[in-house]
């Protein structure tokens, strides 16, 4: 079946089956590989994408689901949150193996653009979808942090 | 002089690796660093360590595999320290597989840097001499009267200045020197700062690093394949139909590991993998349960089985002779510990006839090229192999077997003239085994007046490693340890049951269970002598004339502040191992809630030698802590009837954000030279949490994970008499 799938501001027209994963129509029809497999069941976060801004794991939600949403993926997440939590996450040396941190990224930003000022306990809440093997938890919490405090002083 | 004369040892054409290359020296090193440009596609053509452009630029090509550790940055740092360049004009690149240009490529035992510090460091310090001889001769002063700083070679005498770029030429017609003269640590400008970055920060920050998992090709298909759910278990006999049906299936065929589904699509192959119908044969299956191996190990322990133990660490008169007196017995269980990394197995291939290219984050590249060589039935030369950085290893890519990507390697081999991706799902990657051994200690100690251990027995199950040799991974972390130092007779034994559940290196290896046996043992016994647990180390350590440890417990104490008081509650406990030449030591501030430990804060201390990225020592030492935790408190991988129970996050959890501790890293100032940092981290959490736990109600643990919620809790055997 054909489908019509807005990812990143573009509509696509993917002929898939409609209860194929969000997931494999990004890496392997639309080749936006930085949207990562890692568990297949929403369990770790590696594939989490925006769907109508909100963080959603991708390799569980079906196509003929997200083709009704608007699909933002690590490739052009945009705006003020996602270039402060990217500076902070390169000041910070944050990533090591790096494979999970595009879905840890799509978090975070999500994240500030809801709370302009997370606690340390709103940052478990919203990150602990995410695994991390590498464990670099403590400096994606503080780098979230570093973004935050950015972003108020520069409003 | 050539560059070909780098190989000393031979070249991996027919399959002879000769161990024993050395690109060390500098005469070696340097003299091709100057020749060729970027241009040139053989990478061995500018010369395997170092390549200054036209632009300026330093590129270090990085012989060994980038799977998280930061290693890049750390191998550059070397070479922009020696050849005093500007930091933010040196990048890093992946060296391709090639034995000829760079030797045996291995990144393992957390080795990287220890094995890379005089190569780098001599190819930055041979390239700075050629500048500087370059320099001296066009400006027509004395090379002791130039100055490196930042990539600027100057005269500040005659004001004249030039940039690598300037001289770059000129610098090249000079010979390098055969021994060029090393800094002093107390002269380093950017090794051991926090200059020291990564250089893949952002393009890890932006999705657009490639991984394994990511490779396209043009007219790539790609395989799942459906392996025995068994370890020993083969394919009896398999019906492909449904699986053909499946939109974008090609192909179904039976191979060695099992039946590959081959698809247009990574979802098509998984789907097509669903619909197999498959009939394995189970007669050399492993079929036991995880509690039967266990009262397995325990019953080898007891010497009642019929296998010939060997020998470890052992020492003085008669070691074998009967304990009496004041005799404490322990006995410890250990699970299997599956890797996990966040990007499962995954290969890329293609074989047209001899030739065989692969892309892999392979980390033991050169043994994975013979192995894929032998797969495809060609010669290593006619291997060539892209590596690519892993989304995480801990070990997993770094087997004898090279399992996952002999099994790609069969798969193009069978389509042929097409590159194929093979994917492994979580489940595939965890019941696949090459897990952290099980294992089973059982200890005595007989006490001497003085309170400290006169004599000491350890009886050690644990299936081998490595196919040959002694089983010394089982017990490195006890063979060497300096609480030996006050007995005088140590009687280790070490049983290595075979049977087909295949284990392989955990992050860590053999001190990811040895650190517990002996750090746990060492609390309980300063208990039992109503001494402080840190105060009894130190003494044991000062007979030992153990230095290093006697230096990191002393700044752990300092930085944990030992012995203050905590909120009730709470409580610290400490644990101090030795993995792959480094020291490390954490302090854990501990609670329960309902029996579940809490770690709040971690203060680690490490002597590494000279620390050359502080703040990626400090990044792996962070990575150590909760790699290690997450397997304290959860990890384990158990069998029933033989089947893994643990096949995803959801069955197999791990540590996740709301759990991290704090975690602090001090390091020694040392003027050693460097060891690594990978591993080293891991092994002292688990037994510095469960000694807080001792602090805390008086009970020791007896057998890993924290929270079992299997079989492993169940142990029968009595820990303590």
């Amino acid at each position: 079946m054909s489908y019509a799938i807005s990812v990143n501001g573009q509509i696509h027209h993917v002929e898939d089956d409609g209860q194929t994963p969000l997931l494999w129509v990004l890496r392997d029809t639309l080749k936006l590989t930085g949207t990562k497999y890692g568990c297949g069941v929403a369990q770790c976060g590696a594939c989490t994408v925006h769907v109508d801004g909100t963080p959603m794991r991708s390799c569980t939600l079906p196509l003929e689901v997200a083709s009704s949403a608007r699909i933002t993926t690590i490739e052009s997440v945009e705006g003020v949150e996602a270039q402060a939590i990217r500076d902070a996450w390169v000041a910070r040396d944050v990533p090591q193996c790096g494979f999970c941190q595009s879905g840890q990224i799509m978090s975070a930003v999500a994240l500030l653009r809801t709370l302009k000022t997370p606690t340390d306990r709103d940052i478990d809440v919203a990150m602990s979808g995410n695994i991390c093997r590498c464990a670099t938890y403590n400096r994606i919490r503080a780098a979230i942090h570093d973004a935050a405090a950015q972003l108020g002083a520069a409003r | 002089m050539t560059r070909r004369r780098m190989i000393l040892g031979g070249s991996l054409i027919g399959g002879a690796l000769i161990v024993g290359y050395t690109a060390t020296h500098p005469m070696q090193v340097a003299g091709a660093i100057l020749q060729g440009g970027g241009s040139d596609p053989e990478p061995s053509a500018f010369g395997p360590f170092v390549r200054i452009g036209s632009d300026g630029w330093v590129t270090v090509v990085n012989k060994q595999q980038e799977m998280g550790q930061g290693i890049h940055a750390g191998i550059a740092a070397m070479v922009a320290e020696e050849l005093d360049a500007d930091w933010d004009r040196v990048r890093v690149i992946e060296a391709r597989n090639n034995f000829r240009a760079y030797g045996l490529q291995m990144t393992a035992g957390s080795n990287a840097i220890a094995s890379n510090w005089d190569a780098m460091r001599n190819a930055g310090a041979a390239a700075r001499a050629m500048f500087v001889a370059a320099a001296a001769h066009r400006w027509n002063v004395s090379r002791q009267s130039i100055e490196v700083r930042d990539g600027v070679v100057s005269h500040p005498g005659s004001n004249q200045s030039a940039t690598f770029a300037d001289l770059l030429e000129d610098a090249s017609r000079q010979t390098p020197p055969q021994s060029p003269t090393l800094k002093q640590p107390k002269d380093y400008r950017l090794i051991g700062t926090d200059r020291v970055h990564r250089k893949d920060s952002l393009a890890k920050s932006t999705g657009a690093v490639i991984y394994t998992q990511d490779i396209q090709r043009p007219d790539m298909l790609v395989a799942m394949v459906a392996h025995s759910p068994r370890f020993g278990g083969t394919l009896a006999r398999f019906d492909a139909s449904d699986a053909l049906k499946v939109k974008d299936v090609v192909d179904v065929f039976a191979i060695e590991t099992g039946v590959a589904v081959v698809a247009k699509t990574t979802f098509a192959a998984r789907r097509g993998r669903d619909a197999l119908r498959i009939e394995w044969n189970d007669s050399e299956a492993e079929m036991r349960s995880t509690p039967e191996l266990i009262e397995y190990y325990h019953q080898i322990a007891a010497g009642r089985g019929d296998l010939e133990p060997g020998d470890f660490g052992t020492k003085g008169e008669n070691p074998e002779a009967p304990f009496d007196g004041d005799v404490v017995e322990f006995a410890f269980d250990f699970p299997y510990l599956a890797h996990a990394p966040m990007e499962t197995l995954d290969c890329v291939a293609q074989v047209d006839g001899w030739n065989v290219s692969i892309t892999s984050g392979a980390h033991l590249a050169t043994l994975d090229q013979v192995m894929a060589a032998i797969a495809a039935r060609t010669i290593p030369g006619k291997v060539d192999l892209e590596v690519v950085p892993a989304g995480g290893s801990f070990g997993r890519r770094g087997i004898m077997s090279s399992d996952y990507l002999v099994e790609c390697v069969r798969l193009a081999k069978r389509i042929q003239g097409r590159p194929i991706k093979l994917i492994w799902s979580r489940e595939d990657e965890m019941m696949s085994g090459y897990y952290r051994p099980m294992s089973h200690h059982r200890v005595w100690v007989q006490m001497g007046a003085d309170t400290f251990p006169a004599r000491w027995r350890v009886h050690s199950v644990c299936q081998a490693l490595t196919p040959i040799g002694p089983n010394f991974q089982a017990t490195e972390g006890i063979t060497n340890s300096p609480y030996f130092s006050t007995a005088s007779t140590v009687d280790g034994k070490i049983f290595s049951p075979s049977f087909p559940v295949v284990v392989g290196f955990w992050r860590s290896v053999g001190a990811s269970h040895t650190a517990f046996v002996m750090e746990h043992i060492i609390d309980q016994l300063a208990r039992r002598a109503d001494r402080d647990p840190a105060a009894y180390r130190r003494t044991l350590y000062e007979k030992a004339g153990d230095t290093r440890r006697i230096g990191v417990l002393d700044e752990l104490c300092h930085k944990a502040d030992w012995g203050s008081p905590l909120q009730p509650g709470w409580a610290r406990g400490l644990a101090i191992a030795e993995a792959f030449g480094t020291v490390v030591g954490q302090v854990a501030e501990v609670r329960l809630v309902d029996g579940r430990p809490i770690v709040r804060r971690v203060v680690a201390v490490v002597d590494c030698g000279i620390a050359v990225a502080p703040d990626q020592i400090a990044a792996q030492m962070e990575s150590g802590v909760g790699f290690g935790l997450s397997a304290a408190l959860y990890g384990a991988v158990t069998l029933k009837d033989g089947i893994v129970q643990e096949t995803n996050f959801d069955s197999h959890p791990v540590l996740r954000m709301n759990e991290m501790p704090a975690v602090e890293t001090h390091i020694i100032k040392s003027i050693r030279r460097p060891t690594g940092m990978g591993e080293p981290g891991v092994p002292p959490i688990a037994p510095a949490v469960a000694n807080a736990m001792l602090a805390l109600t008086g009970s020791p643990t007896k057998s890993l994970p924290f929270l079992s919620g299997n079989a492993l809790g169940n142990s029968d055997i009595s820990a303590q008499s």
